[in-house]
């Protein structure tokens, strides 16, 4: 029974899923126009951009470090083989600035900052905060969500950038005193197949994209939670998991038309 | 007090993603696409390009000036026409050569310019008539081995 | 009750998906009194609240607040129409993040620009009137329920609001803090001038400060009058209301299938897990 119930139960859910898109779409649009409100704060923002970006920060080093040390090793015991280790430095910088750095950074802040944006909106919203400012005339859109969408614009192509130094820095820490890869050759072969508009401005346009994703699906679920505690945690990991799977999937949608 | 040290974070952050995207242009990428932006092309046909490639460098003793911009074939002639971009600093004379090399075995491809000794210089838009293809690795080998075996006879 | 009017509903009807939340309310209160309109938990009461700040929208009827139709304005008409009401949460609804004072003086800061001054003299003024001046520096979590539910009561007013509509302001406290409550609304309404709306449904305190109270059961008014009045009201279920009776109109028994003998030789119930 179960098995024939399937496919219309999949329709359904899909056809639900139309009117809920739609919805979370003009959130998206509207609070992202809040930034011209009058309650819209200049201060908020700064205060969003630390909670998310800063306090992301220590993360996205020790990740980008390891990340970068990673592909030093693997990299070299692929190219070794062809007796190609002078590629080491292109590869080890073109698979971060265009692919691990925005990937990673996206993911990291998804389970770190986007999570916590979830949980706070949510719990906003289950304790009355929400509709207490909208009662003191105060729009919940540009208070609250505003300075949280915009901050995650602005943070995540900066630790997206401190994300693809420190795992180029990385990578080459075990490329060239550890595994004894000439440190010339090293810089030299990335400088000359790493272009600034091809392969950094793109990563970070990904990396721009995937902060407005990101919190976008992270503000949304915590407005759109049952307001009671169960609900806000189930709308907390619906958040990251949404979020993480987005990601990957606009990451494919991205590398499709960017990098030809 | 908070409020201070808010704003002072956010400062710091924000200057170290630019600290960071510069150290990125300038050590890790090369900024070569800008440098060239306001170069005069200059175009070439050649028998075969080989694995040459659109933003592929082209060199002048071993020294960048320039990059390769459009790659398509001549219907006329079918003859591959490649188009490049030069540095506007540098003035070739007309009878300069254009050789596709590679760098080392499996290194990739450029373009190599040897400069001739005419008075007169290619203008913006000029076409480079002296011109060496790629070498084709499989046909070399294939010469060889042919070569080796009659040889042994 | 020949007072103009501040609130007024008509014929309200409002529907939750297909439940019938409110099936034709008429309400009307006017400037200067406390109303309480009480019922069983889950009859619309909050909802009723909403209608009247314009959060929501009734499926049919209208309401009326002093001589706007909330749900008809545009956004900027229903802030500027809001920045005249003040609102006590069931909850309370501090901003967790944000100290006593910086609570109250929300509402100041987002719409005006006052100087320093000014802007700590009318808090603690509102603080003070609340009787937790002293608490100015606290944060939320250190308050207790009591506490708490006088700073959203302070918040509330801070804007010298026309009318104030309460959610529940006696729910989940200990009968000094209702005491106190109490008084405070009493107090606060007489000396602002202004109009509140008590949804309720704690009787005994309610009515000790309450001018004229409403009875909603079943989507609609069933009794209204004085405290006085509906005491006496001719309503069986007024009655077993305000005196709390366990059995009467309102049946003691959820409907059931069949009896319970029956239901005791039954495999199943209906939401037994097997």
């Amino acid at each position: 029974m179960a098995a024939f119930d399937f496919i219309p139960n999949l329709g359904n859910r899909i056809l639900a899923m139309v009117p809920r898109l739609g919805t979370a779409s003009r959130f998206l649009v509207l609070g992202l126009a809040a930034i011209f409100s009058r309650h819209f704060s200049f201060r908020q923002l700064l205060r969003q951009v630390y909670g998310l970006g800063v306090l992301s920060l220590a993360l996205m080093i020790v990740a980008a470090f390891f990340t970068g040390m990673v592909l030093g090793f693997q990299g070299y015991y692929a190219l070794v083989r062809f007796g190609a280790t002078s590629a080491l430095g292109t590869l080890v910088a073109l698979s971060l600035l265009r692919e691990l750095g925005p990937v990673l950074t996206a993911l990291l802040f998804a389970g770190r900052a986007g999570s916590a944006l979830t949980a706070e909106i949510g719990s906003m919203k289950a304790t009355e905060q929400l509709s207490a400012m909208d009662m003191m005339a105060v729009n919940p859109l540009a208070w609250v969500v505003a300075p949280r969408l915009w901050a995650g614009i602005i943070a995540v192509p900066i630790l997206c950038v401190i994300f693809d130094l420190v795992g180029v820095w990385g990578g080459y820490l075990i490329a060239v005193p550890v595994l004894g890869v000439d440190g010339g050759t090293f810089w030299a072969q990335m400088q000359s197949n790493v272009t600034f508009t091809g392969d950094i401005m793109n990563g970070l346009f990904k990396a721009l994209c995937f902060g407005l994703l990101v919190t976008w699906i992270a503000a949304w679920q915590g407005y759109a939670a049952q307001p009671t505690a169960e609900g806000v945690g189930s709308a907390t990991t619906r958040s990251v998991v949404t979020a993480s799977l987005a990601v990957l999937g606009l990451d494919f949608i991205l590398t499709a038309l960017l990098f030809k | 007090m908070e409020r201070r040290a808010v704003d002072w974070w956010v400062g710091l952050f924000v200057l170290l993603g630019i600290g960071a995207l510069v150290v990125l242009a300038t050590r890790v990428g090369n900024l070569s696409g800008f440098a060239f932006s306001n170069g005069y092309t200059l175009s070439a046909d050649f028998n075969n390009v080989g694995g040459l490639k659109v933003r592929s460098p082209v060199k002048l003793g071993g020294v960048t000036v320039g990059e390769v911009t459009r790659i398509r074939v001549d219907p006329k002639t079918f003859m591959a026409l490649v188009t490049m971009r030069i540095d506007p600093q540098l003035r070739l004379p007309v009878d300069t050569g254009a050789s596709i090399y590679t760098e080392g075995l499996l290194g990739e491809q450029f373009i190599a310019l040897q400069p001739g000794g005419m008075p007169q210089d290619l203008k913006p838009g000029g076409t480079i008539t002296m011109t060496q293809s790629a070498v084709n690795l499989d046909q070399l080998i294939g010469q060889m081995i042919f070569s080796k075996a009659s040889g042994g006879k | 009750m020949a007072a103009e009017a501040l609130v007024e509903t008509q014929d309200l009807y409002f529907s939750r998906g297909r439940r019938a939340v409110l099936t034709g309310v008429d309400l009307r209160i006017p400037r200067g009194a406390i109303v309480s309109v009480m019922g069983a938990s889950g009859g619309g009461k909050t909802t009723l609240l909403n209608l009247i700040a314009g959060s929501l929208t009734p499926s049919r009827g209208r309401v009326m607040v002093a001589g706007q139709e909330p749900t008809r304005l545009n956004k900027n008409a229903l802030y500027q129409l809001r920045s005249r009401m003040g609102m006590l949460f069931q909850h309370s609804a501090l901003f967790t993040d944000l100290s006593v004072f910086e609570n109250v003086a929300f509402p100041l800061r987002r719409h005006f620009s006052l100087p320093d001054g000014i802007l700590r003299k009318l808090v603690l003024m509102k603080l003070e009137a609340v009787g937790l001046r002293g608490a100015a520096g606290f944060l939320p979590a250190e308050l207790s329920g009591g506490m708490a539910r006088r700073v959203a009561l302070a918040r509330a007013v801070v804007m010298d609001p026309m009318l104030i509509l309460y959610d529940e302001p006696f729910t989940g406290l200990d009968p000094i803090s209702i005491g106190i409550i109490a008084t405070l609304i009493k107090r606060l309404n007489d000396a602002l001038g202004a109009t509140s709306v008590i949804v309720s449904h704690d009787v005994h305190e309610t009515f000790s400060i309450a001018d004229y109270g409403y009875i909603l059961a079943g989507g609609r008014i069933i009794a209204e009058g004085t405290p006085q009045a509906l005491h006496d009201s001719p309503s069986e279920l007024a009655r077993q209301f305000l005196s709390g009776n366990p059995d009467g109109p309102v049946p003691f028994h959820y409907p059931a299938p069949c009896a319970y003998d029956r239901a005791l030789e039954m495999d199943t119930v209906a939401g037994e897990e097997r």
